[in-house]
């Protein structure tokens, strides 16, 4: 562990207090309890299932609504299993979705196993995928910047952010799937 | 699909999907979005009707076998999930590696709940489709139009694409 990897509850709540109006679809596991953390209720996707998929909805959520800025906050273990969604991020182009990866290089919600993170670069695999703007995060000092790209600029874009690992007090938010979908459709729709 | 109000059609093309996929590239109203893999199109398309519009998913019967896991997503959520599969490996099939999920396709979306309009003869089409759909977005159900491969003729081997 170095000191480049960051705090993700202190990192994750400074991020999510710029997000304005923003859309929210975490991956599930730890970047959803970061939601619930963060306060975040009816603007966040609650995530428990369908591991790999939240890039995937993210990027629907924008095309529905282009004129509202869409940030998929995705695990390392999720951003792995859709690469793919990386080329059609690329190829759609969506300007008001941004991607920030929280990489612990584990897989924190089944035991801590170590993922593939340690030697993949997203930011790198990003721009072969066509998405332009990237941004490697390694300290609470550039969440200014970073946020800036991804409330502010043009996207899509993606950040990765080294976070450590470590026990964080779970908070739970909303678990029953049709309720989740109720609140973030009425917010998501309602200007 | 217009008069349905699907603009967003996620494709892995198949040889039998190919004049609808056309169509749609010239309707200025459809976005035809091509996918990575199909399990993609059902994130997408579950993404879309949370934000307030309709997709579908069309694709090959060898790639529902991709999407299963997926499936859980708008199951979970309770959301419209439509999907236009063109059947192989069920009918005159000539290459054995479609049969898997050619012979699959059904019985194991009926297993996860999605509801299965199978459909043999071209004139079933378009009703078949229509009542998939309303299904879908008004009862709020995950629904699969299969379209059988003596609709869209069995491919002969040598033609090109499998």
């Amino acid at each position: 562990m170095t000191s480049n990897y960051l705090d993700r509850r202190e990192f994750t709540a400074a991020v999510l207090a710029e997000r304005g109006d923003t859309l929210v679809v975490p991956s599930l596991g730890a970047p959803t309890w970061d939601c619930a953390a963060a306060g975040l209720t009816a603007e966040a996707l609650h995530s428990w299932g369908g591991m790999g998929l939240a890039l995937a909805t993210a990027l629907g959520v924008a095309l529905a609504q282009p004129n509202r800025r869409v940030l998929c906050l995705n695990g390392d273990g999720e951003m792995m299993m859709g690469l793919g969604t990386l080329a059609v991020v690329g190829d759609q182009a969506p300007s008001n979705l941004a991607i920030l990866v929280l990489d612990n290089e584990h897989f924190g919600e089944t035991g801590g196993q170590p993922g593939l993170a340690r030697t993949a670069d997203f930011c790198a695999i990003a721009k072969g995928a066509g998405i332009p703007r990237t941004m490697n995060v390694t300290a609470m000092e550039q969440v200014p910047a970073l946020t800036d790209m991804l409330f502010h600029q043009p996207g899509p874009c993606l950040a990765t952010s080294k976070i450590a690992l470590g026990d964080f007090p779970l908070t739970m938010p909303e678990k029953h799937g049709p309720s989740i979908a109720a609140a973030f459709r009425a917010t998501a729709t309602n200007p | 699909m217009r008069s349905l109000g699907i603009g967003t059609v996620c494709t892995i093309p198949d040889g039998g999907l190919t004049p609808l996929l056309a169509m749609c590239r010239e309707d200025p109203d459809t976005r035809v979005l091509t996918l990575s893999t199909e399990e993609e199109g059902i994130g997408i398309t579950t993404g879309l009707w949370l934000g307030g519009a309709r997709g579908m998913v069309a694709l090959q019967s060898s790639g529902v076998g991709n999407c299963i896991n997926a499936l859980t997503l708008p199951i979970a959520f309770g959301a419209p999930c439509l999907m236009l599969v063109t059947m192989r490996g069920q009918w005159g099939e000539f290459n054995h590696w479609q049969v898997p999920m050619g012979q699959g396709t059904q019985p194991i979306l009926t297993q996860l709940g999605v509801r299965c309009y199978p459909v043999e003869t071209a004139q079933e089409v378009a009703p078949a489709f229509i009542a998939a759909a309303n299904m879908a977005f008004h009862a709020q159900e995950r629904c699969a139009i299969l379209i059988g491969q003596r609709v869209i003729g069995a491919k002969a081997f040598g033609r090109g694409e499998d």
